[in-house]
């Protein structure tokens, strides 16, 4: 506890670095994967491509792939970049497959009553498909968050600041203290985002109410990406 | 007035739904499409406004081929109502309404206030515009469905089973709001319907459709009970049996008609 008083600061300064990190790639991720999950929902001989080829991206042993991606980028191998493009990738591994179900879990009904009525292609796709994908979307989006925070503590072990830092340096020092606080510390982030992203989900769709099976849906994902 | 010449409509799969459909749609009145499942019955409605199109053959309205049409814009002045209604779930009552008013361009202001109108219209309370559907019971939906179809003052209403799957008792009451409505605005309705019942009280053209996509007969009620055109027809709209076949019977000195039951179905009125 007297470790955790003394270094406030440092505490806080690296969960915000940590932030600075996860949120663009939790960001980026899902930008990426809806379009690639409607594709995949739309064009249903591309689907097992696409949604093996996004799967595939996480079987890349993280350590190898930041070691091999400054070479890619040309960036130093403790730049920030190289980092938020590995969470990228995995959160991509991650959403892309539920993105496809949630353009899936759109009534036929709804979809071709919009057509009926007069929606332009892409209208139908902003106004009627991305809003109903939302609560499944969400969902995914969740599970990103949460293995994104998770798993950019790594960065650590390249060089890169974040709340993994705490763990290595921790480690080396031999101070447990610290190396709880980073685990704890961790937690607090994901949760809060995760907090967050529902809430900011109630507002953007105030039509949605979770049901029972959905909030279990949720933590089945959250559980099975844990297992793997 | 909406025309079909020689339409026929092979699906990629090889099934043909439609087969060599002519048949005229008279302007302001219903013309009721009936038949048993897989007829063709959607397929051909949605051919009036390019949902589908023909692999052979013309849709015409007001003379006009709908393949020249830019199908958007087609749809957009075409009602359209359906089974489950269709509603947009994630937009409230009101907004549904005004959905094809806003995707027209219209004011919001504007197009609200006709959408309340138009809650009025179909009978419901104005109260209910700020609900979502699901908040809703199936005939209400089936109402906010029909008041979206009139949103834009369609001359062309189409209707895919609207009251199918709501009870017998609202679906009763719907018949008669879409009878008084008709009465009221005159549109050309298209409604679509495996209900024969349903068909003889709303059509004022009935079509019957057959299996793979043929007319079996095209006429008024009355003419298709008088003069069927073959033994399909006769035995679809249960002309030698059932309630249909009515006979005269006399008890206590009094002509009753009853069914082919033997039920009482009422007293000849002199
Ligand atoms: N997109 C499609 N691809 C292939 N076949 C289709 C398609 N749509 C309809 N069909 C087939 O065309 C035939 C007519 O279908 P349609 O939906 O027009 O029938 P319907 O009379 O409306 O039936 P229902 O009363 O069940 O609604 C059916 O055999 C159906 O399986
Ligand atoms: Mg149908």
């Amino acid at each position: 506890m007297n470790w955790l008083w003394s270094n406030l600061d440092l505490v806080g300064e690296l969960m915000l670095t940590h932030l600075a990190l996860s949120v663009p790639a939790i960001i980026l991720s899902f930008v990426i994967s809806v379009p690639i999950g409607w594709i995949a929902h739309r064009y249903r001989w591309s689907r097992g491509v696409l949604l093996s080829l996004c799967g595939l991206l996480y079987a890349i042993p993280s350590l190898a792939l930041l070691i091999a991606l400054p070479i890619v980028t040309g960036q130093r191998t403790t730049s920030p970049i190289n980092l938020v493009i590995a969470l990228t990738l995995y959160g991509i591994a991650v959403i892309v497959r539920t993105a496809a179900d949630a353009f899936d879990a759109v009534e036929p009904d709804v979809r071709q009553s919009a057509t009926a009525i007069g929606y332009s292609a892409a209208g139908r796709f902003w106004g009627v498909e991305l809003p109903l994908a939302g609560p499944v979307l969400l969902s995914g989006l969740r599970v990103v968050i949460v293995s994104t925070v998770s798993l950019a503590t790594i960065g650590a072990v390249i060089g890169v600041q974040s709340l993994g830092s705490l763990f290595t340096d921790g480690l080396q020092r031999g101070i447990q203290a610290e190396i709880i606080t980073g685990i704890v510390a961790t937690m607090v982030l994901a949760i809060g985002l995760d907090w967050a992203s529902v809430a900011i989900g109630r507002m953007l769709m105030p039509w949605w109410r979770p049901s029972a099976a959905e909030r279990r849906r949720t933590l089945d994902r959250v559980e099975r990406v844990d297992a793997a | 007035m909406i025309e079909f010449r020689g339409v026929t409509k092979q699906f990629p799969d090889g099934t043909v739904a439609v087969a060599g459909v002519d048949i005229v749609v008279p302007p302001r009145k219903t013309t009721v499409f009936v038949g048993s499942s897989g007829s063709g019955k959607t397929t051909l409605l949605r051919m009036i406004n390019r949902m589908v199109d023909p692999t052979a053959g013309q849709v015409l309205i007001d003379g006009t081929d709908v393949a020249t049409l830019e199908p958007v814009g087609l749809r957009r002045g075409i009602g359209y109502v359906m089974q489950n209604s269709g509603l947009l779930p994630h937009r409230k009552v009101i907004d549904n309404v005004a959905t094809v008013p806003l995707l027209r361009g219209e004011k919001k202001a504007v197009a609200h206030a006709r959408a309340l109108e138009l809650l009025d219209t179909v009978g419901l309370d104005r109260s209910l515009a700020d609900k979502y559907p699901s908040q809703l019971s199936g005939g209400q939906q089936q109402r906010v469905g029909v008041a979206r179809g009139l949103a834009v003052d369609p001359n062309i209403l189409l209707m895919d089973e609207p009251f199918g799957a709501v009870d017998p008792i609202v679906r009763a009451e719907l018949q008669q709001e879409l009878l008084r409505l008709q009465g009221e605005l005159g549109k050309t309705v298209v409604f679509v319907t495996h209900d024969i019942d349903e068909a003889f009280l709303l059509g004022d053209q009935v079509v019957i459709m057959q299996h793979g996509g043929q007319i079996s007969q095209a006429a008024s009620p009355a003419e298709i009970l008088a003069n069927p055109a073959d033994d399909f027809v006769a035995d679809f709209v249960g002309a030698n049996r059932g309630k249909r076949a009515l006979h005269l019977t006399e008890v206590d000195g009094r002509r009753i008609v009853v069914d082919d039951d033997g039920r009482p179905a009422g007293v000849l009125a002199s």
